[in-house]
């Protein structure tokens, strides 16, 4: 069984397609990287995933289980996790607060209004084991004010990780970082275990390409070609939407 | 940490002696007026500081619980039915109101809250066979729990207290708890908080009805206090005030509304007997909040102390360098 698939797929904005008869089965396990140039509709495909916005056509199976119609707020209850391209993080609060939110979200202690959040033992353990997986354990009572842009990067993957999803949205976790930043967050990437699947919307292709296995290159708003790594550089359609060379 | 438990203590003194050395009932009633406009503010800021929606329409609220406790007790009804069904009137209508006026959040919710608000206030003011129309409703007598009178500026006094220390107590856990929490993520990011998995309208929904439990229970002290209801109370003025209360103390922070509720209330009552332009006055130190501390007082007075502070030692830190 595919951990996700998603069939003919539309969504148009007034008359612009963004999203057009898309297709794509993603395995359990895999990591998949989802490459198109500027407005190919590569994040609203994500928010159609996710459920953000509602698809005008076609369907999204998460583990053979119809999702197209289950609101957005459930999906990461069902195992889906998700990051934004631009950084939305709970920017008043500390990094181990923001990732209690992550925790609290899909246990039922969210509604409580009674006990003290900083006083749950285990939400602060599993918080700060999610933190040790992205290595940022040790800044965890920071103020999330007091971070640079690659530690909020991180504290994002925390947030997702923590929830612990079958399927993980990563749009372009490496947007924006330095080459230092971006070796980190790659290493976190990298140790993620293979029993979650992970769908990834990179620019960056030294670091994508090394970490995906599969490509869908994407514009406007349909799949242009997919297949292994060598398969898609070697297209001669990924050079000419793409590559640009 | 034992810093505030002093703080905590004196405060607690001051609170509780307070009928003894303040001199005159009429400043006792000052007092009175303080707490119960406090928990008024408190609830408005679980909504306006924690959830980030503001609203315009809480007086409204505040007036409809009023309102139902001197009808019920117009109609006969002992005071514990009165109180009940005051409560449940009020919460009820907060529900209709969240329902109404969370499909939208920011100027809609302002716009939408502001509008429910009038229409009470057109209804206070003329379903004159219900609410008396511009006569109001009066009442007769405060009640006895426990067989104790509070006819006495004391007595309703001890009783408003009570009141606003559980109001303040029940805050204080609620902003610390994982709903309070929610509540605050949904105020800084909504989308991700549903992505995270939280039912963001349910949460706005439920802050709704804890605030308007606070403003029910306000507007009940509010009419025993006063012992008369009229669409005055009602009015879009009373809304803004409050609203003021908030912001001008601090919205989202614990002691800002309450801070807020002194000022206002002191202005109003005491400094208006000095200064026939009150309301000038009032306008005028708003005007130098929001100019030099913009957070609040409570916020801005901490910040600041903090300013001061450092200030102070940098001197002493550089002379210790030759």
């Amino acid at each position: 069984m595919s951990a996700l698939t998603v069939s003919g797929l539309c969504k148009a904005f007034g008359g612009l397609h963004v999203t057009n008869e898309v297709n794509l089965t993603v395995e359990p396990g895999e990591r998949r990287l989802i490459i198109g140039p500027n407005g190919a509709g590569k994040t609203t495909l994500f928010n159609l995933i996710t459920g953000e916005i509602s698809p005008d056509k076609g369907s999204i199976h998460l583990f053979g289980q119809d999702i197209t119609r289950v609101p957005s707020r459930r999906r990461p209850h069902m195992g889906m996790a998700r990051t934004y391209q631009i950084i939305t993080l709970f920017p008043h609060d500390t990094i181990i607060h923001n990732v209690s939110l992550a925790l609290l979200g899909l246990s039922p202690a969210r509604w409580n209004p009674l006990i003290d959040i900083k006083h749950q033992g285990h939400l602060i353990e599993h918080g700060l084991a999610a933190l040790q997986r992205v290595g940022l354990a040790h800044i965890a009572e920071r103020q999330l004010t007091q971070t640079s842009y690659g530690e909020r990067r991180r504290v994002e993957i925390a947030m997702a990780l923590a929830q612990n999803p079958k399927v993980l949205l990563l749009d372009e976790p490496f947007a924006g970082l330095s080459i230092d930043e971006r070796r980190d967050v790659h290493q976190c990437l990298m140790a993620i275990p293979r029993d979650v699947t992970i769908v990834m919307i990179e620019h960056n292709m030294d670091v994508a390409l090394d970490f995906a296995e599969r490509i869908t290159l994407l514009h406007f708003g349909e799949v242009i070609v997919e297949g292994n790594r060598a398969e898609v550089v070697a297209d001669p359609r990924t050079r000419e939407v793409y590559l640009g060379h | 940490m034992s810093r505030r438990l002093i703080a905590l203590t004196v405060t607690a003194l001051v609170l509780v002696t307070l009928p003894y050395w303040m001199g005159g009932i009429y400043y006792i009633n000052v007092a009175s007026q303080i707490l119960f406009y406090a928990v008024f503010a408190l609830g408005l800021n679980v909504l306006a500081g924690y959830g980030g929606l503001v609203s315009l329409g809480h007086a409204a609220l505040f007036g409809i619980s009023a309102y139902a406790a001197g009808y019920i007790l117009q109609a006969g009804y002992g005071h514990p039915v009165a109180i009940i069904g005051a409560l449940l009137a009020g919460v009820v209508s907060m529900a209709a109101f969240a329902v109404l006026s969370l499909r939208s959040t920011g100027i809609g919710f302002i716009m939408i809250t502001l509008a429910l608000g009038q229409i009470v206030w057109g209804l206070a003011y003329r379903w004159i066979s219900v609410t008396g129309g511009d006569n109001g409703i009066s009442l007769h007598g405060r009640p006895m729990p426990f067989g104790i009178p509070l006819t006495s500026a004391a007595a309703f006094y001890y009783t408003t207290l009570i009141v606003f220390v559980v109001a303040v107590v029940a805050v204080a856990i609620f902003v610390r708890s994982p709903l309070g929490a929610a509540l605050k993520g949904t105020r800084d990011q909504p989308r991700r908080m549903n992505a995270l998995g939280y039912h963001v309208w349910a949460i706005r929904f439920w802050a709704c009805l804890f605030s308007g439990l606070l403003t029910s229970l306000s507007g009940i002290l509010f009419v025993y206090y006063t012992q008369f209801i009229s669409p005055q109370t009602l009015a879009l003025t009373s809304s803004a005030e409050v609203l003021l209360m908030v912001i001008s103390g601090g919205a989202g922070t614990l002691l800002g509304p309450i801070v807020g509720a002194g000022l206002v209330v002191v202005v109003k009552s005491v400094v208006s007997g000095f200064i026939e332009r009150w309301n000038f006055l009032l306008g005028a130190i708003f005007v130098a909040i929001v100019i030099l501390m913009p957070e609040g007082l409570v916020p801005g007075s901490a910040r600041l102390w903090r300013l001061a502070w450092r200030k102070a030692r940098k001197p002493a830190a550089a002379e210790v360098k030759p």
